[in-house]
């Protein structure tokens, strides 16, 4: 038997939960409500991109709509939670439709990804991109014709669900559960397939099955992300789910390193930080000096920063290594 | 991670650090938000300008309240997690009074509740779908809605062009596009005409043969197209390819020097609702007009305007307020009653502004302004 660590894993994750939760106390206020925001966004920027690693990084296929996924979740659980605030306006007790709501998202989700994982197996490559491509935006552009969701003008009136315990929870969730599929036998297959289709389908992989299962369980916890993010702005507009969003994600993988879920989680939160702090640092420069640098400029900082990591670090932050608490270690004695 | 990374993000936190030490009550801060990078960046650098000008001429006048008037900008991409993550950062760290913006309405409406939770009044500059104030007493716009606009190109098309027979083009993909049409083709029937033909086109095509076609031949007086002026010049071209002699008619997405430039010939003799008019002779377009073009070097367009309009708006309720505090300027706000570039600004029960609309007609390859047609009740 091989130490799994759920505990320990656990125990940091409470940890540092706690320790968030006393930071953003208003007695405190070493976090106030716009560090939250980040840190959320963070958050579910964890679930997107760990979940997009599994299809790109891990499974060796390409997925540059992995946004798409996203959207159903985040329309899926936006009706319906919508439509029980219509009924009952009672939000406070209405936390665990909320959660059913997120998870149908992501099964919504899922199905897409079962659907786009069909021709997953017959394309490789950048054939497989470009498919991937026009299903992100096969969904924006009938998320932008279905009235009953708004149309281009988005879904409205989504409550307010997603707090920081919430997100928190759905993303500790999203790490251990990829974390256990990528070391299990399965996830061991899906390794196979990306190094070697086949060699892996000689010594006995199912490689259709495996790249399936990449494609329903990344797009699940798209789903989710998709979901909680829609229920942390009250809006899920089709424009937020293009091909730009899906590009971004795409960045946070490679920066953070292909396969690594480490990578992934340093990724997401390090680059959302870092565009944000970029603001904060001209904002500053600005008081400091009295010369107004216009905040347009961060974002020529932030892709000149990406330059440069991937010029030193090409195969990304993490490369394909994982922190010590995600790998579950072999028994040998 | 490599050490200069390392560093660099050092840095960055520091800087931040630094920042969240400094401002005092030396100032009073406002908060102003535009798409200045992003799909829409031409809107928020002409926004931003309109801000600055407004702030720069009450501190040239001393301010407001007595004090210098500090406008923090920020940049919401024209994406709705970023606009909500920007409202929050001016409001929890900048710890501003108001904020003016934002442009596009799905990022306004990411923005509203945050700034109708914390109680700061919000000014949208030209954010015109009616969805926006409905967040909430704290939220306001300076632009006049999609309703209003769509409603009066009908009355102009069907009283002053005596159109009986209308075609509505316009892009599904665009929620502005769409609800334009949709409020032009209500009140157009309500007057008495028909809309023979009524097409949408897919965001970001260029042809558009197949419903101008279809258009055509159904023998419209005028066709309503509300798109965006690159949309629109393509559209008129194809439309007089076609054989269509009648005049086009559109809302303040033609306001664009772009539009005869591509549009050419095919303009000509075209018409479309909008904000203001620079040919306007009223003294505060004119002054307004000339301020501007010696500052940026350009003909301001509606988005200045508004953001303008919009900054005067909130800085002249802070001083009517006689105080900075949130629900003091929200009143003050609502009690407006300001003489802006794009008109008299008042609101309404919904805190939308009630005002006139401008109708251009594009002569000789110029705007030129004519009529003013007034808010009916």
């Amino acid at each position: 038997m091989g130490k799994r660590k759920l505990p320990q894993m656990t125990l940091i994750a409470v940890l540092l939960y706690a320790l968030i939760k006393v930071l953003s106390l208003d007695s405190i206020g070493a976090l106030n409500g716009y560090f939250m925001i980040i840190i959320n966004r963070s958050l579910i920027f964890v679930i997107l991109t760990v979940s997009l690693n599994l299809i790109n990084g891990i499974t060796g296929q390409f997925s540059l709509g992995h946004m798409g996924f996203a959207a159903v979740g985040a329309y899926v659980s936006g009706t319906i939670t919508t439509l029980v605030l219509k009924l009952s306006p009672d939000v406070a007790s209405s936390y665990p439709i909320f959660i059913g709501a997120i998870i149908l998202g992501g099964i919504g989700a899922a199905i897409m990804g079962f659907v786009i994982g069909f021709p997953s197996l017959r394309l490789k490559g950048d054939y497989l991109a470009i498919m991937t491509l026009g299903f992100g935006e096969v969904i924006r552009i009938i998320l932008n014709n279905i009235n009953y969701v708004g149309g281009p003008r988005g879904l409205l009136g989504i409550p307010k669900f997603s707090t920081f315990t919430i997100i928190y929870a759905f993303t500790f969730f999203t790490i251990v559960l990829i974390r256990n599929l990528v070391q299990s036998s399965h996830g061991r297959a899906m390794l196979a397939v990306r190094e070697n289709e086949v060699a892996a389908e000689l010594v006995g992989v199912d490689t259709t099955r495996y790249k399936v299962l990449g494609f329903v369980v990344g797009a699940f916890f798209a789903g989710i992300g998709g979901g909680l993010l829609a229920h942390l702005l009250q809006i899920a507009t089709p424009t937020q789910y293009g091909f730009y969003a899906s590009a971004l994600l795409l960045v946070y993988v490679y920066a953070g390193g292909m396969g690594s879920i480490t990578g992934s989680i340093i990724a997401a939160f390090g680059l959302t930080f870092l565009s944000q702090f970029l603001q904060l640092g001209f904002d500053s420069l600005s008081n400091m000096t009295g010369i107004n640098f216009g905040s347009e400029w961060t974002m020529v900082i932030y892709a000149l920063l990406l330059i440069l990591i991937m010029l030193y670090k090409t195969e990304g932050l993490m490369g394909m290594k994982e922190a010590k608490l995600l790998v579950i270690e072999e028994g040998t004695k | 991670m490599k050490p200069f990374a390392l560093f660099a993000v050092l840095s960055l936190v520091l800087a931040g650090a630094f920042f969240s030490c400094g401002g005092g009550s030396k100032y009073v801060t406002v908060g102003a938000v535009g798409p200045v990078t992003g799909p829409a960046a031409t809107f928020g650098i002409s926004t931003k300008n309109g801000d600055t000008l407004a702030v720069d001429e009450w501190n040239a006048n001393g301010g407001v309240l007595g004090k210098q008037i500090k406008m923090v900008f920020a940049d919401d991409k024209g994406d709705p997690a970023e606009g909500a993550t920007v409202y929050t950062k001016l409001i929890q760290q900048n710890k501003v009074c108001a904020i003016v913006g934002t442009v596009m309405s799905n990022v306004s409406l990411a923005g509203a509740p945050i700034c109708q939770a914390a109680k700061i009044p919000m000014v949208a500059t030209a954010s015109t779908n009616p969805k926006v104030t409905e967040v909430g007493d704290y939220i306001f716009r300076a632009c006049f809605i999609d309703p209003f606009q769509g409603t009066v190109g009908a009355d102009f098309a069907y009283n002053n062009l005596k159109a009986r027979r209308a075609a509505c083009i316009y892009d599904l993909g665009n929620d502005y596009t769409k609800g334009l049409a949709e409020f032009f083709k209500a009140q157009f029937t309500k007057l008495g005409g028909k809309i023979v033909a009524d097409e949408g086109h897919d965001h970001g095509v260029t042809d558009f043969k197949a419903q101008l076609t279809r258009i055509v031949q159904a023998k419209p007086d005028i066709i309503y197209n509300p798109d965006y002026y690159n949309d629109v010049a393509l559209i008129a071209k194809q439309a007089r390819e076609l054989g269509f002699k009648g005049p086009l008619m559109g809302g303040d997405g033609w306001d664009s020097p772009d539009l005869v430039k591509i549009g050419g010939s095919a303009v000509e003799g075209c018409y479309f609702t909008n904000h203001y008019s620079k040919d306007d002779t009223r003294p505060v377009v004119q002054d307004f007009i000339k301020k501007y073009q010696a500052k940026f070097n350009e003909v301001p367009d509606a988005l200045a305007v508004l953001a303008y309009d919009a900054m005067n708006l909130t800085l002249n309720a802070i001083k009517t307020a006689g105080s900075t505090k949130g629900p003091a300027i929200r009143d003050a706000l609502a009690a407006s009653d300001f003489q802006a570039v794009t008109g008299e600004i008042k609101f309404d029960a919904n805190r939308n502004p009630i005002k006139s609309a401008v109708i251009i007609e594009i002569k000789n390859g110029q705007q030129q302004f004519v009529t003013t047609i007034a808010p009916t009740p």
